[in-house]
């Protein structure tokens, strides 16, 4: 645990607790409500990213594990009263356990294949729960107003909420940067390398992976879990939506593929970059067509995202920017 | 089980599915030439819907004879999106293409949310109908058919009788031994790709003048078609019009035995299996 020793995995965390502190001393509320989103997006973009960036293997369709945590945590505070940290936390355990089962499965495809059936399993899950009678099928659930009074009212329960997101949004980068830094997290980059040339090296890429896809898939359920608690309200459509996990992967290519920072970057400029266009005047219309025109600039012409770049351009950077 | 019933939506999901198979086709050339998954595939279908639907209602033409007017279209767009989005990063690996080609997909969908705006539309188009006892087939579903057919033969044509088709093949093989020949790589790599998109917008088309439809539609039938494509075996045209025909079949046989909201799940699953099982289509080699 050389990582814990490291002065720049200490920098990253503090900078973004500090940074997640600021709407909570200030007692503003919608600047809350802003951070409380952008800290769900990096937690979506990170744990994406450990899968792809670390392993190169496309996961298209990672928001099914968001929809997944949301979906059981949301079950069992409603059926059964379950307290939410306690039904989060389920929620994250299960949505592993389907990662890893479904990991042993798919993750034996490559490439193209891979990133399609993660496609087909989000649109499999969300097609399923939308005829799911326990889960409301596709009504959706929805949480009696008098649920929030064991929190201390609706408006307590959204500072509680925020707060979960905080410890969560830490957690994942710090599992981010401990897995990097890791002999482990060295196989994987060796398996998304060449992964022929990894297995001779007496790396077993089949269990890696399925660890990595597993460990990946439980920061998002907590998400979930926790957005949807705050929400009140879950359906099959904002839960599974195909766009957010797309919208994840061009978070994680604009800040810096496989880099720590990256995806928290990524997500902070694209949420600020999405929030300006809707509000200006002349760009709100266009908003997608900005979006998507930025994401093919990069693409062709920035690969390695605003951290990769910066690390390519500047020595002395790589030092303290992971 | 009433035995016309199972006619009636076993005629209707052969019909639907070569529909559904001449869409997928050009998912399905496009991987083969370049194997790069077009995930633009989506909203070039809508653009496919919107373009019969401003030709037929603005300028009062027949929707089946926009059809030179879409090919050229189709092929156009299908170029430029290759040499823009494409071509410079058509060696990297997947993700990137895959990347690329959604940030088309972003801006057509955009693009076209602020000409059109996400409220349903649709075609009036009526052909009259065949009866046979109490099986009706609708003369729509009769003219999507024989366009679908008329279009495959006529690609099988091009791919197998003509220089340029036969380049095609040869880059889909081995592109640095075809550019050794000779072939300018890039030219067959923006045509493919734009003929990928004409059968895409052709068969955006033809959905037009039987269902209705809103710009958000075509991605819809993207996924829709990476099933049909999977089914058939990735970058095998033949398989992609099979794979098609299966799909509409089993859309509309199954909705006697099951709800009709369980149907997606059956086919995502089906979906997933087949990747799992046999990776190169049902009629395809036995992976190694």
């Amino acid at each position: 645990m050389k990582t814990l020793k490291n002065i720049s995995f200490w920098l990253l965390l503090v900078v973004i607790a500090g940074a997640a502190i600021v709407p909570i001393a200030q007692g503003n509320v919608s600047m809350r409500e802003d951070a409380f989103f952008i800290l769900m997006l990096v937690i979506l973009a990170s744990s994406t990213n450990i899968i792809m960036g670390y392993t190169g293997y496309v996961s298209f369709g990672h928001i099914v594990y968001f929809g997944t945590g949301g979906y059981v945590a949301f079950y069992l505070m409603q059926t059964f009263q379950w307290h939410f940290v306690l039904a989060a936390l389920i929620g994250g355990f299960a949505a592993s356990l389907l990662a890893f089962l479904l990991g042993n499965a798919v993750l034996r495809l490559r490439g193209a294949y891979f990133a399609l059936s993660t496609i087909g399993i989000n649109e499999a899950v969300r097609a399923f729960v939308s005829n799911f009678e326990p889960f409301g099928g596709s009504i959706g659930m929805f949480f009696n107003f008098s649920m929030y009074d064991a929190y201390g009212g609706a408006k307590n329960a959204g500072q509680y909420a925020y707060y979960a997101m905080v410890v969560l949004a830490l957690a994942t980068i710090a599992a981010s940067f401990l897995i990097k830094k890791s002999k482990f997290g060295l196989g994987l980059m060796s398996i998304r390398e060449d992964q022929d040339a990894s297995m001779v090296l007496g790396i077993n890429p089949p269990r890696m992976k399925v660890i990595t896809y597993t460990i990946s898939a439980f920061f998002p359920a907590i998400a979930g879990a926790i957005f949807f608690f705050k929400n009140g309200l879950i359906e099959p459509g904002p839960a599974f939506e195909l766009h957010r996990s797309v919208e994840a992967l061009v978070m994680v290519m604009l800040g810096g593929f496989g880099t720590v920072t990256g995806p928290i970057v990524g997500a902070v400029v694209y949420e600020r970059l999405r929030a300006f266009l809707i509000t200006s005047e002349t760009f709100s219309n266009f908003h997608l067509v900005i979006a998507g025109a930025l994401l093919l600039l990069i693409v062709l012409f920035v690969p390695a995202g605003l951290v990769g770049w910066l690390r390519l351009r500047f020595a002395a950077v790589r030092r303290f920017l992971e | 089980m009433n035995i016309e019933a199972l006619i009636a939506s076993t005629v209707d999901g052969l019909m639907l599915g070569f529909v559904f198979g001449l869409m997928a086709m050009g998912l399905t050339l496009i991987f083969g030439v370049m194997k790069v998954i077009n995930l633009g595939h989506g909203p070039v279908i809508a653009i496919g819907m919107f373009a019969v639907l401003v030709m037929s209602q603005s300028l009062g033409i027949n929707p089946y004879l926009t059809l030179p007017v879409i090919i050229v279209l189709g092929i156009l767009t299908g170029v430029v999106m290759y040499f823009v989005a494409l071509h410079r990063v058509i060696n990297s690996p997947e993700l990137t293409t895959l990347l690329a080609t959604f940030s088309v997909n972003m801006m057509i969908t955009g693009l076209m949310t602020v000409i059109f705006s996400t409220s349903p539309r649709g075609l009036d188009v009526t052909l009259g109908s065949l009866q046979f006892g109490r099986v009706t087939i609708l003369g729509t579903r009769v003219a999507a058919v024989v366009i679908a057919v008329v279009v495959t033969v006529a690609l099988y044509f091009f791919l197998y009788r003509t220089r340029q088709g036969k380049s095609i093949r040869a880059v889909a093989n081995n592109r640095g031994a075809a550019e050794l020949m000779g072939i300018n790589s890039s030219w067959v790599l923006g045509l493919s790709f734009g003929i990928g998109t004409m059968l895409a917008m052709i068969s955006g088309m033809l959905l037009a003048t039987m269902f209705s439809f809103t710009v958000l539609t075509g991605n819809a039938l993207e996924t829709k078609s990476f099933v049909i494509v999977v089914l058939g075996g990735l970058g095998n045209p033949t398989g992609a019009l099979f794979g098609g025909i299966i799909i509409g079949l089993l859309e509309s046989i199954t909705t006697i035995f099951i709800p009709v909201s369980w149907v997606p799940v059956l086919e995502f699953v089906v979906f997933i299996m087949i990747l799992l099982v046999r990776p190169n289509g049902i009629f395809g080699a036995r992976s190694s």
